[in-house]
């Protein structure tokens, strides 16, 4: 079909909306609540902000671009004199009922109804009337609500209900007293959020913002008495440049090494060196799961969110995860118990900082059972968005650093480490080393395609030392959601592998926004994690040398006694 | 099996009789005060997991509908018509003087659990506007002076009970 959009004659398909063909044609029409996930085909098209109000020629109102679906023949108009008042009217009337407090908010410069009232050339709010008033809600550790910077786009709802499956939020109350609200009014603390903070991702305004640490960390660093180590997640490399101006998917590992350590960090560590332990440990247990006739399939255990998830929503596989501690908790361990001894330092004047490009590790360093004689492993997570802004307030200009290496000790790394960062990594790490130790022999086979991509749920056989074994992925907690409930029904696998964010932590909740959720950027982040393990000279985590001491100087054997005391934890059956 | 159990049971025979549990929610809140007068939230968490919805969507709901309500109803439920025909005949007046006499506000439940305050739209009978019902029971033509008398005749009949 044929539709007219400003004078230009476009062909459009049915079904699409008048903003669908615009934007296929270049023709840019402002909106706000309005978010397109691609990848999961889900798309909230609520039309409540009418940012995107169109002419249609021979109707009597404006229509919204966002869900109005074009017709043969249709004449839209997207910048008649009436539709652009219209748009700056709403705008103005979103900006009468918000705070302006923008120069000290959380999202200044960084702000989508701030963008849309500087793009509109909105220098005065003529609307004066009464404000919604709402309490902030501050009770997690990893996410602030700020209801009154809301302006009920329901892009977090949709977020939380349709992509994640967990029901957090919902429109609670009516009228001028609506507000994108928890069950019952509770504080977020105490609902099923997991933390994953993807809602946060998705937030125009900021309504939804992350737990800010950074002045904790700065105070631990500037506290002569305190040694602070930092590690840094596979993930943070290959987003944090985007931060800086540089193109999605450029690995930044060297200048960021250099940057934190101008920043003032004692020692600069990898997480990719506790990613490798965490697969010493995981194979092992998938082994003696597999020879012994444990319990099957075995869960990767590495994403905090996923973990709260199967706690509220599925008490009954508790028993399928994973013992392993997340590699950063992992870490903190180590640092805090034989990095100590080797450096001769109290552990209680260790502070361990993890950058990481998630919020629900925020909440996952508190959690008691993730301590070593009454020490938490982690003292502090900051992502990888605080870390951007903690490099500009050190002043230093980053893509003019020269790249630096990781300290020595806790900062070798293999390949199969890298790959923890994106959806299906962690399994074939597992695999490489899991199959390389069934078979008796180190495996020469390490691109495992057939577990790559970006699928929601991607299922493969893949034969190992006699055995076929049946893996899966899921990325996203409505696929871990239905990869769950497949395992409840009684199909059978040996591994899966679980991450809440879609993509896998490259697209965590604390990583840099990036505009529409736009996945061609998830995949570029991906490609530098697998370009990157591809250049390491071992790809195996069990040849890490460092690893190997470890265990011969310290820990004994893989899943042995003292290993189980400090990388290994428990879960929790919580209410749903 | 006691009062509480049958209630509930009431409630999950109820839903469990749809042949899907999708759309069901508003008719299941509607059981669901049937049965026990209003939604607490121990209810509200029982009929999101019945339905396999979030608590959060119910709530919303919930607070939506002003019909829905969240505190237990007094033994004497007060509806007070706000609907066109008794509000310009003084509604609004009569409303107050219960609210100030009953030291509630419109939803809420007097400390003794006797009477509880509510404002409905046209119940039909726009002839006695303004009109006043209690437990159903219509009072036609109600004035600010009759508030006193409509609450002692209720009080008074529970002296006697």
């Amino acid at each position: 079909m044929n539709v007219t959009i400003n004078n230009l004659n476009v062909e459009a398909q049915p079904g699409q909306t008048i903003l669908d063909v615009a934007k296929e044609n270049d023709i840019h029409i402002p909106t706000l609540c309005h978010l397109n996930l691609h990848d999961t085909k889900v798309v909230n098209q609520v039309a409540t902000c009418r940012v995107c109000m169109v002419e249609i020629e021979g109707r009597r109102n404006l229509m919204p671009a966002c869900s109005t679906r074009v017709s043969d023949g249709m004449v839209i108009k997207t910048n008649t004199p009436r539709a652009v008042k219209s748009r700056r009217t709403i705008v103005e009337l979103l900006l009468s009922n918000h705070p302006k407090d923008c120069l000290v908010c959380e999202r200044n410069q960084n702000c989508e109804l701030q963008a849309l009232a500087a793009e509109l050339g909105v220098r005065d709010v003529e609307y004066k009337g009464k404000r919604s008033r709402h309490d902030k809600d501050t009770s997690s550790y990893s996410l602030i609500r700020d209801p009154e910077k809301c302006v009920l786009c329901r892009r977090c709802e949709t977020m939380c209900n349709k992509v994640q499956t967990v029901g957090v939020y919902s429109a609670v109350h009516r009228g001028f007293d609506t507000v994108m609200g928890t069950a019952f009014d509770e504080p977020i603390l105490d609902t099923v959020c997991t933390f994953c903070g993807q809602c946060v991702s998705v937030c125009p305004t900021g309504a939804l913002t992350q737990v800010d640490n950074t002045s904790e960390v700065w105070k631990a660093i500037n506290d002569p008495d305190k040694f602070v180590i930092v590690q840094t997640a596979p993930a943070v490399r290959v987003a944090l440049g985007e931060e800086f101006g540089v193109e999605a998917g450029t690995s930044v590992t060297g200048k960021m090494v250099a940057a934190l350590k101008l920043m003032g960090f004692d020692k600069v560590c990898d997480t990719d060196f506790a990613a490798d332990l965490t697969i010493m440990e995981e194979a092992t247990e998938f082994i003696d799961r597999l020879k012994n006739g444990g319990k099957l399939p075995i869960l990767t255990s590495c994403c905090p969110a996923w973990v709260k998830f199967i706690e509220h929503q599925f008490p009954d596989l508790l028993d399928i995860p994973s013992t392993c501690k997340s590699p950063h908790e992992m870490f903190g361990a180590i640092a805090k118990t034989y990095l100590a001894e080797k450096l001769d330092i109290d552990p209680k004047k260790i502070v361990v900082v993890s950058v990481m490009p998630c919020l629900a590790k925020k909440y996952e360093a508190i959690r008691p059972e993730l301590s070593n004689k009454e020490i938490q492993n982690v003292d502090f997570v900051i992502t990888t968005r605080e870390l951007a802004r903690m490099i500009r307030e050190a002043g230093l200009t980053f893509n003019a650093l020269d790249d630096d290496d990781f300290d020595d000790m806790l900062g070798e790394s293999t390949g199969a480490s890298v790959i923890f960062g994106t959806t299906g990594g962690v399994v074939e790490a597992a695999v490489r080393t899991a199959a390389s130790w069934l078979e008796g022999k180190d495996i020469e086979k390490f691109d495992w395609t057939e577990l790559r991509g970006l699928d929601g749920i991607r299922v493969a056989t893949v034969p190992i030392a006699g055995v076929d074994v049946k893996i899966a992925i899921a990325h996203g907690l409505g696929n871990a959601r239905k990869i769950f409930e497949r395992i409840r029904a009684g199909e059978e696998f040996h591994i899966i592998e679980v991450m809440a964010c879609p993509g896998g932590c490259i697209g965590g909740g604390g990583q840099p926004y990036y505009l529409e959720h736009d996945t061609s950027v998830l995949r570029k982040r991906a490609e530098a994690l697998y370009a990157e393990d591809k250049e390491k000279a071992i790809r195996l985590s069990h040849k890490n040398p460092q690893i190997i001491k470890l265990y011969e100087e310290f820990l004994g054997d893989p899943g042995g006694h003292k290993a189980h005391a400090l990388l290994h934890t428990k879960y929790v059956r919580r209410d749903n | 099996m006691n009062e509480n159990d049958k209630q509930l049971a009431e409630l999950d025979s109820y839903i469990d009789s749809f042949d899907t549990k999708k759309g069901k929610l508003i008719v299941s809140l509607h059981k669901a005060q049937d049965i026990y007068g209003y939604l607490s939230v121990d209810i509200q968490k029982h009929i999101a997991k019945r339905l396999g919805i979030p608590a959060s969507k119910v709530y919303g709901v919930v607070t939506f509908y002003s019909f829905f309500n969240t505190t237990p109803k007094g033994k004497y439920s007060i509806d007070v018509c706000m609907g066109t025909a008794c509000f310009v005949r003084g509604s609004a007046d009569v409303l107050e003087e219960f609210k100030s006499q009953l030291k509630i506000d419109v939803g809420g439940t007097t400390e003794d659990g006797l009477f509880s305050l509510d404002s409905i739209r046209c119940v039909g009978a726009c002839g006695l506007a303004p009109v006043v019902s209690v437990n159903g029971k219509v009072h036609g033509r109600v004035t600010r002076a009759d508030v006193s008398k409509i609450l002692d005749d209720y009080k008074s009949k529970e002296a006697t009970a």
